[in-house]
């Protein structure tokens, strides 16, 4: 067997264009809505936008949504109605029924942009008209801007401007992305025995509690698809730090590195406190390896979590890369991963869907990892799938869930093995 | 703008993907943005298609709204007709396209393909997805045999002596609620009755099945929402008689057989029911008793609602308390049933009134879409899913129609199923405090009382919702008292708002101010059935 060589040029990358088989950022109020409790998400589009929130969330949530969709009738786009006096309506109707609401976000559709509603000064006006109650924000969800989790993005890059200011004596330390409550106190309890003391998350459970940002911040990313809110909280004074995202063990290990090196924390510390955490996660994972290894892997452009998802997967699961096609490729906060990645791996960014089936087709992986609408057709062709918005619904981060993340993947597998039928 | 929490329908775009993916040689080509790909996880997911809708989408982007997205249309068109070969090209736009005003139609039809390309005009702003699929289905089937259309006055041939009469039957589609097995029923049904089935469509069907339309006899309109207008097309283009009484519920059942009678001229007085139609002794078996005038409220498509409310009352001894649909082309045929049943109809795409009016009824039972399930389970009441928006639970692996015999006996099961048995009821009522068998238990053969509790506390958290309102009216004089109060929770706690509601009614109207036991009974005297 030859020893693989990681380091991926990204001037490999194949760029491709054709019908995509994605979500649009609409799909991110599904779990931005569970995070932020006190916030409201309305969209502003049709009844394809109110249909897809409602398919992509499965109709799953028993309690009234925190979401819902003004639908823009043939009167709105005549001009017969005044958008903004509409909206005005309907923001004061769902106030009136969820007086617990602390914020409401406006979300930009592709109709609400083709149109150009002007969602900015809505959120302007309508956060004077509720002041002291309801802070209005806006942002974009659009398909003809951002794909599946650039959702949280466009939606995080709302806030900045928001955040306070963190006073200029002080530090903290920012992570950005929407984790499940169990791994934020997770990391929190680990920094604090790093001592780090001072960490903030964005989004934070509720939009009352909107973390400090300033020139004493650091900021890590614990999801990849955050590029434009990380430029922001860059351009109001945060220091970007350079790591692999946490997934597995040594994502965890580079993302926390990159922390404590940041906060003059001395190595041996490092390796102190996470010790026991690693072991832990190696013994479970073992189990996960032993049936992973050696599998063939396929990703399909879908959540932008694929580059690093593929590193774990085949340096700590043992698992072959046939492909990893991702969306958009974010090269700057991809570097570290990228790095890490086998250097012969076929990178693909943008999606010609027809194409990449045929290939799918032709190499023939052992787990194929794709959205909702694939799944099942590729399983009726004998492929063994796994669906990648599990990924974004799951707690898949840091060390304790690093075989939970590699079970995602076998379970299929498993699941293949067992079936008699 | 209107407010959307939960939608009842998709856009009309999602009604014509409904129609392609039922037929077979045909595919629809969405000048779409990304994300509305979403559609085929419905498809794949929700009714576990193995197969991906023949459906290709432009997938536009903010960088080509500058550029050129005509010619992706046409690049679209292009590939998808030399990837797949089709018989027939529909293209469509949905929402955001409709307003950038690409005409992707006018494209396709300019681009000279040797096989038919129907364009469709589905107003995204406007219409909903039942209409969309009305509209596609009677778009193609126009498409196809406008040319073949005999001019008018033309005599239609008559059948020959002897052969036997045959029927299309129109309307099951994909994402349908059980139409798949609503086929299988109703060709056993005709075949038993002497009559062949031409063509189904457009659930299996091709374009070349759908020239054969013509050879039938007669079209079965089995789910007027998607071809009501077809039918009416065929009747008046080829002088075929439609039949209109769907078949769901054994009333039903006896009048379909004699509508085709009349229309096919043939001799059907003699049709028994098979010996496997059960409902109707399983009705008449005394252990049903206990469902005489359950409360039920019934929300759905119209064809769907309509049959169920008659079932319910005809052939289950059920009493109507709420009748509704969110088909608004169809509120013609429920507000005549509502009447039937002396109930105000409830015409509505708008869950959250759905939900206040449930509320409001104090049903036993709902009968409903997958909403209504959602309803249901937070009202703590039964429930059982009668028409689509059906979720994934609603495709079962078995055979189970709602039309003819054995979908009336799935049905008797189905709506029987959640309700308490009767024997389990009596007890209930009478050993109100205890412990283990109390009213915030769920039916013991459906276990998991666990489950059921927090149900039961919302329906009483919404008695408590209602009595303040109820006694503010009066506030200032009327009172409960301390035995009258307790009394009232003997009462079963599907009723009890009812009960509390009348009794200070009752109270009220004689100026009673403190409500005692007395008052209680003299109010059940009163308003009693």
């Amino acid at each position: 067997m030859t020893t693989p060589v990681f380091g991926c040029d990204v001037a490999n990358v194949v760029y491709e264009r054709g019908q995509r088989q994605a979500f649009c950022g609409l799909a991110g109020i599904v779990w931005l809505h569970r995070k932020i409790q006190d916030a409201f998400f309305l969209v502003v589009g049709s009844r394809t936008c109110a249909h897809l929130l409602q398919s992509a969330a499965g109709v799953m949530i028993f309690a009234e949504p925190r979401f819902a969709t003004a639908i823009l009738q043939e009167r709105d786009l005549a001009g017969m109605a005044d958008c903004n006096q509409e909206l005005d309506r309907v923001v004061a109707e769902v106030l009136g029924r969820r007086p617990d609401i602390k914020s409401l976000f406006l979300v930009g559709s592709c109709p609400s942009e083709v149109i150009k509603l002007d969602l900015n000064k809505a959120a302007e006006r309508l956060s004077a008209q509720y002041q002291g109650r309801v802070q209005v924000f806006d942002y974009s969800g659009s398909g003809l801007d951002t794909t599946f989790t650039q959702g949280e993005d466009t939606c995080l890059l709302a806030l900045v401007p928001h955040l306070p200011a963190l006073p200029a004596t002080e530090r903290n330390l920012l992570i950005l992305g929407t984790l499940p409550d169990v791994v934020e106190d997770q990391f929190t309890r680990l920094f604090t025995e790093l001592g780090i003391n001072t960490v903030h998350f964005l989004p934070p459970r509720r939009i009352e509690a909107l973390p400090p940002v300033g020139a004493g911040t650091t900021l890590l990313l614990a999801q990849p698809f955050l590029g434009e809110t990380a430029r922001a909280l860059q351009k109001r004074g945060a220091t970007l730090l350079t790591a692999p995202f946490p997934f597995g063990v040594e994502g965890t290990l580079g993302w926390l590195r990159a922390a404590t090196e940041a906060w003059g924390i001395a190595a041996e510390r490092l390796d102190a406190v996470t010790a026991a955490p690693i072991a832990r996660a190696q013994q479970a994972l073992s189990r996960q390896r032993a049936l992973l290894s050696g599998k063939r892997i396929t990703f399909l452009p879908d959540s932008q979590l694929e580059i690093p998802l593929a590193r774990f997967l085949a340096r700590e699961c043992g698992m072959e890369l046939v492909e990893v096609a991702t969306p958009f490729l974010e090269r700057q906060l991809m570097a570290p991963e990228l790095a890490l990645l086998p250097a012969d791996v076929r990178l693909t960014e943008g999606q010609d869907l027809e194409a990449q089936l045929e290939r799918l087709r032709t190499d023939r992986p052992d787990l194929t990892v794709c959205g909702l609408g694939l799944a099942n057709p590729l399983e009726a062709e004998g492929l063994r799938t796994k669906w990648s918005i599990e990924l974004v619904f799951s707690p898949v981060h840091g060390f304790d869930q690093a075989a939970d993340l590699a079970e995602l993947f076998a379970r299929p597998l498993v699941r293949g093995a067992l079936l008699q039928v | 703008m209107q407010l959307t929490l939960w939608s009842y329908e998709g856009p009309p775009h999602i009604g014509a993907m409904r129609i392609v993916t039922s037929m077979t040689g045909v595919h629809l080509v969405l000048h779409a943005p990304q994300g509305d790909t979403y559609a085929d996880l419905l498809f794949t997911m929700i009714e576990r298609r193995s197969q991906r809708p023949p459906v290709s989408y432009t997938s536009f982007q903010a960088r080509e709204l500058g550029g050129d997205t005509a010619e992706l249309v046409k690049r679209t068109i292009q590939e998808t007709f030399d990837r797949c070969r089709p018989q027939l090209i529909l293209v469509g736009e949905s929402c955001t396209a409709e307003l950038i005003q690409d005409q992707p139609g006018a494209l396709a039809q300019g681009m000279e393909l040797p096989i038919p390309v129907l364009a469709l005009e589905l107003p995204a702003y406007t219409r909903k997805e039942n209409w969309g699929a009305s509209e596609t289905f009677y778009q193609l089937v126009r498409g196809l045999l406008k040319s073949r259309v005999p001019a008018p006055g033309t005599e239609r041939e008559l059948r020959h002596a002897g052969a036997r009469p045959l029927a299309n039957l129109l309307g099951p589609t994909a994402l349908g609620f059980r139409c798949r097995d609503d086929v299988v029923e109703i060709t056993r049904l005709l075949e038993s009755i002497g009559v062949g089935v031409n063509v189904v469509a457009p659930l299996g069907a091709s374009p070349q099945d759908v020239l054969r339309l013509p050879e039938a006899d007669f079209n079965v309109c089995l789910y007027p929402e998607i071809v009501d207008q077809t039918c009416d097309w065929l009747r008046r283009s080829f002088g075929q008689p439609t039949i209109k009484t769907v078949p769901i519920g054994i009333g039903a059942i006896h009048d379909f057989i004699a509508e085709i009678g009349r229309v096919a001229g043939i001799d059907v007085g003699t049709t028994a029911a098979p010996s496997s139609a059960r409902l109707a002794w399983h009705s008449r078996s005394v252990d049903s008793t206990y469902l005489t005038g359950k409360r039920v409220f019934i929300f759905g498509d119209a064809t769907h609602a309509v049959a169920a409310a008659r079932m319910a009352s005809e052939e289950l001894g059920f009493t109507v308390v709420g009748l509704g649909t969110y088909a608004r082309e169809f509120a013609r045929e429920v507000r005549e049933a509502a009447k039937r049943y002396g109930v105000e109809p409830l015409i509505t795409d708008d869950y959250l009134e759905v939900e206040a009016q449930v509320a409001q009824a104090h049903p036993e039972l709902v009968l409903g879409t997958q909403m209504e399930r959602h309803i249901a389970k937070r009202l703590g009441v039964p429930c059982a899913v009668i028409s689509a928006p059906a979720h994934v639970q609603d495709f079962p692996a078995r055979y189970a129609p709602q039309m003819g015999f054995e979908g009336a006996n799935v049905i008797f099961d189905t709506w029987v199923h959640p309700l308490m048995m009767g024997l389990e009821e009596h007890l209930i009522t009478m050993f109100r405090e205890d412990f283990e068998f109390h009213e915030g238990a769920a039916p013991s053969h459906l276990g998991g009382s666990k489950m059921a509790q927090p149900g039961a506390e919302s329906a009483l958290a919404i008695d408590d919702s209602i009595a303040p309102t109820a006694v503010e009216t009066d506030a200032a004089v009327m009172t409960w008292a301390v035995d009258a109060e307790q009394e009232l929770k003997k009462i079963p706690f599907f009723v009890r708002g009812k009960a509390r509601r009348n009794t200070e009614r009752f109270a009220q109207e004689r100026g009673i101010l403190t409500i005692t036991v007395e008052t209680l009974y003299d109010a059940k005297a009163h308003f009693g059935r």
